[in-house]
């Protein structure tokens, strides 16, 4: 598992710069930066060739993404601290042409309709590029990604992999309370895609799901990738409000300690 | 003593300038909601199957994936109704289409009072909304020289374009030969000056032909950028101007003009003419611009 191990190191230095990036304002959307560091980390290590195409509709998690760039050598930690900051391009919620980002997302419900024309245009093209396309689940409830569903079924684009955040939160709460998107698995299989939950922080597991995406003939594949916000800051974990995390520099300080603690515990 | 007159009616303009574009340029891919058959958008669809995708009745998703074709490489057209390109999917447009730097081009057809529809179908303020939208380049045409023209105008644009199209048979008033999509002086004289644009134009030269000493014509069929520069040239020889346009008075060509007089600091009296502050009435075309004044009496009786 000397790839895993490899894949372990990336999603453990994502986590830090995701920590790194908050710290210099003393906010910023942690919880989901740290809750996709592995799905990252495979994504951009493993999974995307150099044709292949990311999009990011959940524009807010821009920072687990910046925080992978940076990994791949595409930003310098010097810049990603300016996170959020006035002039800075390193935006909570970047619009197309930020260097990384292929489409304006944050205005939620909107992206995998791109992803879907990316798909079309990819296949029309002939070249074998793949689409990969990361939605919340709270962005479920946006009608659009519905529409996008039914297209991408509609036109068999095996070349698109919808990735669903599940990380049950949102704005105003759990997603659960605010309104109900489960079972997501089973309602993006009666719209069409081969579907599949996993689990998003095990590495070998979104190694696999992507194995399993790439030998689906016919429709899109959908992997539910259900995360802990916060995952491997525990004191961050436990955080009731971890949608968006305010916190003063000795609470940063400290969740960098945590997460090197608890990467020697695995 | 107008100029201008009907030469013929063109079949189709817009399906011929489509399918025109879409043999010169590969890259040039075309998406409709559930409308090519309404859109003239069907020659194309046949001719080029595999660069036509209908995305069913779903403009929000449509945009979307227009931006997504476009990201890809692609030079997307989609084509609906200004109604739905514009109130339904006004976020996508404005965020797949015209953050940038990919763009596409949208073609939006039953412009104004052209449908016996009302509220639903009449596009009103699609003018408007996508004047506010930065980049968005927008166009009315008035004929069929000036929807060919501005499909290939749009083309050469290097940034986000809104048409109106004009479906079915269409009168045309332009010689296409060397033609320029520009603003033009259609007739001159009398004591009063009148800018207009898309088929408001055709609307105000009869108005012109019923009043003694005839009046002025503007027509500008380019309403973003807007030529502020030649309408402020033409406004300064009238103490009196009247805007006409198939669109709501609100945030269109009549606010334009007066965005362009007041900035300009010039003593110009404006009266805008179009859909006033409330929802048109159903019926046929001639019928709904006797009941707004937009009929060539209603007009004319502005201009005196």
């Amino acid at each position: 598992m000397n790839g895993n191990a490899e894949l372990r190191r990336r999603a453990h230095a994502i986590r830090r710069t995701v920590i790194e990036m908050c710290r210099g304002r003393g906010q910023g959307y942690a919880g989901q930066g740290l809750g996709l560091a592995d799905l990252m980390a495979v994504l951009y290590f493993s999974e995307l060739g150099e044709d292949d195409h990311f999009v990011l509709s959940t524009g807010h998690s821009s920072i687990a993404v910046f925080a992978a760039l940076h990994e791949r050598g595409d930003y310098e930690l010097e810049e990603l601290v300016t996170y959020g900051m006035d002039g800075s391009r390193i935006e909570e919620s970047p619009l197309e042409g930020t260097p990384g980002f292929e489409i304006t997302g944050g205005s939620l419900g909107q992206g995998l309709s791109q992803a879907v024309g990316l798909a079309l245009g990819e296949r029309l093209r002939g070249g074998g590029s793949r689409v990969y396309c990361l939605v919340s689940d709270g962005e479920l409830q946006e009608g659009q990604v519905w529409e996008a569903c039914m297209a991408a079924a509609h036109h068999r684009l095996d070349n698109l992999v919808l990735l669903v955040d599940n990380n049950r939160m949102q704005a105003d709460g759990a997603v659960a309370e605010i309104l109900e998107v489960e079972p997501v698995p089973e309602r993006l299989t009666a719209f069409g895609f081969a579907a599949r939950r996993i689990d998003a922080n095990t590495l070998a597991d979104v190694v696999d799901a992507f194995a399993w995406a790439r030998g689906q003939r016919g429709r899109p594949t959908a992997l539910v990738c259900d995360n802990i916000p916060g995952k491997g800051v525990p004191s961050f974990e436990e955080r009731q409000r971890v949608h968006y995390v305010r916190a003063p520099d000795q609470d940063w300080a400290a969740a960098l300690v945590e997460l090197d603690e608890t990467e020697v515990a695995w | 003593m107008s100029a201008l007159a009907v030469q013929e009616l063109v079949e189709a303009p817009f399906a011929r300038a489509l399918t025109a574009l879409g043999r010169a340029r590969e890259d040039v891919v075309v998406l409709s909601a559930d409308l090519s058959k309404y859109t003239d958008v069907l020659p194309f669809a046949d001719e080029f199957p595999d660069r036509f995708f209908q995305v069913g009745m779903a403009e929000a998703n449509m945009m979307g994936i227009a931006g997504g074709l476009a990201k890809a490489g692609y030079l997307p057209i989609a084509v609906t109704y200004g109604v739905f390109a514009t109130r339904r999917a006004y976020d996508q447009v404005a965020m797949a289409l015209a953050t940038g730097p990919s763009r596409a081009i949208v073609v939006a057809f039953l412009p104004g009072i052209t449908t016996p529809f009302r509220a639903t179908h009449q596009a009103i303020d699609d003018v408007a909304l996508m004047r506010a939208l930065p980049g968005m380049t927008v166009i009315d045409p008035a004929d069929a020289t000036e929807v060919d023209a501005a499909l290939g105008f749009a083309v050469s644009e290097p940034g986000p374009v809104y048409i109106r199209g004009l479906r079915g048979r269409v009168a045309r008033l332009f010689d296409p030969v060397g033609f320029r999509l520009e603003p033009r002086e259609l007739q001159s004289g009398g004591t009063v000056g009148v800018v207009a644009t898309g088929l408001a134009t055709g609307w105000a030269l009869e108005a012109a032909a019923a009043i003694d000493g005839g009046a002025s014509v503007l027509h500008v069929p380019v309403l973003k950028p807007f030529p502020a520069a030649q309408v402020a040239a033409f406004c300064s020889r009238f103490d009196r101007v009247v805007s006409v346009e198939n669109h709501s008075i609100s945030g269109g060509l009549g606010s334009a003009v007066a965005e362009t007089l007041a900035e300009g600091g010039m003593a110009v009296r404006l009266r805008r003419l179009g859909v006033p502050d409330q929802w048109a009435p159903a019926g046929s075309l001639d019928y709904i611009r006797h009941e707004l004044g937009l009929d060539a009496d209603g007009i004319a009786e502005a201009l005196r």
